[in-house]
């Protein structure tokens, strides 16, 4: 059981990541990774959903009529997305304005959807909730290294403190114009893959 | 009854439908006030920011309030430049700007700032100390390259010097027209003038950097290296919202006043 546990938790971080290994979730990966503040709580909001969605999946993966589960998905998905959306905006309103419509748009993230109908609706509920989690997770670790590099190079800070001081601030520093911009986490995204697979050989997919 | 007959999927398909709406409907009704005070609070403490009242972008709730307490709103009408009697309850002037009943077309040869459509009326503060009137603070928005910037200008009572410009919304290119947000570039405009004796607005947002020994020095301001559509922008909106269309009526009534 134990065993199962942290497999549902941890598997996802670097053994299966839906980012590096299943190439699920990219689109977000490049929105709300120029900051880091706003790449934490895009982590959390996914974790969140993606393990109450999980959750909710399972507890009533026996009633769900296989013609329509696809929508009943999508809907109970989408539910989770609003209330965290509303959450959000009631509490910590600055980012939540910044971050604008990629809350929303976590309803049309794979990776959500896939863990629901690839996990939820084989597994009990405890082990899809873990399995939520720990996919949330594995995406959080990836955004987290892009969102580090793009926020330390394109504007020399880390969560807003200072680390290298940039020209315009009086310091040495020239900042990379291109980490602000999304293209820069397609490298960075690719980087953590080579990085990853030259880690754990296993994962580079037969030619 | 069975999962997968018709019934069955009708009746799951309606049993989902209600909970997820009430639980959707039940988060939205209880944390609007919330949400609505949040709104609130941004766009006062965005104001102050613009202005250059508030120097530290993560002062804490009580700062800003306290600073704001000086501030007293009022909405005029644009075209006559007077404070509106009763005015529309929640004005909010973006709203508005897309409001048949409330905005007017803006012609294409006067539309300086390319908005195409402006709100009627206007939400402007006043600074107040005591019985005086510190500084006048004037919504001001505009093309840039890529987007609408949104800001707030800050002006002395006389209208002759700009206190501060600053923008709270825009999507311009990150370290290129983004630099808009800069301090050291914002710091620039504190000092500068717009109109000349006229009252014709004259300030330019110049290529480069301005020549210290040039004679009309205090109507020109460093363009933003890298960014030349979005310094034009800001030129045109400055010159939009200070000329005829704008505020001018305004603030001829409001010298007029004073002079009295």
């Amino acid at each position: 059981m134990i065993k199962k546990v942290k497999e549902a938790l941890f598997e996802p971080l670097f053994d299966n990541n839906p980012i590096a290994l299943q190439i699920l979730g990219i689109c977000s990966a490049l929105a709300v990774t120029t900051k880091m503040d706003k790449t934490l709580v895009m982590c959390i909001a996914v974790v969140v959903v993606t393990a109450l969605s999980n959750f909710s999946v399972s507890l009533i993966r026996n009633y769900i009529p296989s013609s329509i589960r696809i929508i009943v998905q999508m809907t109970i998905i989408a539910s989770l997305v609003i209330m965290t959306d509303q959450v959000l905006k009631a509490y910590v309103f600055g980012v939540a304005k910044e971050m604008s419509v990629f809350i929303g748009l976590i309803i049309t993230n794979c990776i959500v959807m896939g863990r629901a109908e690839g996990y939820a609706m084989k597994n009990p509920p405890f082990m899809s909730l873990l399995d939520g989690i720990g996919n949330g997770l594995g995406y959080s670790v990836v955004l987290i290294f892009v969102a580090a590099f793009r926020e330390l190079f394109g504007s020399g800070k880390i969560l807003g403190y200072t680390i290298l001081k940039t020209t315009t601030e009086g310091g040495s520093f020239q900042p990379n114009g291109l980490a602000l911009l999304a293209p820069s986490a397609f490298f960075l995204i690719g980087f953590f893959i080579w990085a990853l697979r030259t880690w754990k050989p296993e994962q580079i997919e037969e030619s | 009854m069975q999962k997968d007959s018709v019934a069955g999927t009708l009746t799951i398909a309606a049993i989902l439908c209600v909970v997820c709406s009430v639980l959707v409907a039940s988060a939205a009704v209880l944390l609007k006030p919330l949400q609505e005070a949040n709104k609130k609070y941004d766009m006062k403490k965005n104001m102050l920011l613009s202005s250059g009242l508030l120097k530290d972008p993560k002062a804490d709730k009580e700062e800003v309030l306290e600073i704001f307490e000086k501030v007293n709103s009022e909405i005029i009408d644009l075209a006559t430049g007077e404070e509106l009697e009763d005015p529309p309850e929640n004005f909010d002037q973006r709203k508005a700007a897309k409001h048949p009943n409330f905005s007017v077309d803006i012609a294409g040869s006067a539309d300086l700032a390319k908005i195409k459509r402006r709100s009627k009326y206007a939400r402007i503060y006043k600074v107040m100390d005591g019985e005086q009137i510190q500084m006048y603070i004037l919504p001001v928005n505009g093309k840039g390259l890529w987007s609408t910037l949104y800001g707030f200008l800050a002006m002395s009572p006389d209208f002759q010097t700009v206190r501060g410009l600053g923008f709270y919304e825009h999507a311009e290119t990150p370290g290129l027209g983004g630099e808009v947000d800069n301090p050291s570039w914002k710091a620039q405009w504190a000092g500068k003038k717009i109109y000349d004796e006229n009252l014709e607005p004259q300030i330019q947002v110049v290529k480069g950097s301005v020549d210290s020994s040039d004679p009309d020095k205090e109507y020109k301001v460093d363009g933003l290296s890298g960014a030349t559509i979005t310094s034009n922008g800001v030129e045109n909106l400055l010159r939009y919202w200070l000329g005829e269309n704008g505020f001018k009526p305004f603030i001829e009534n409001e010298l007029r006043k004073s002079e009295q």
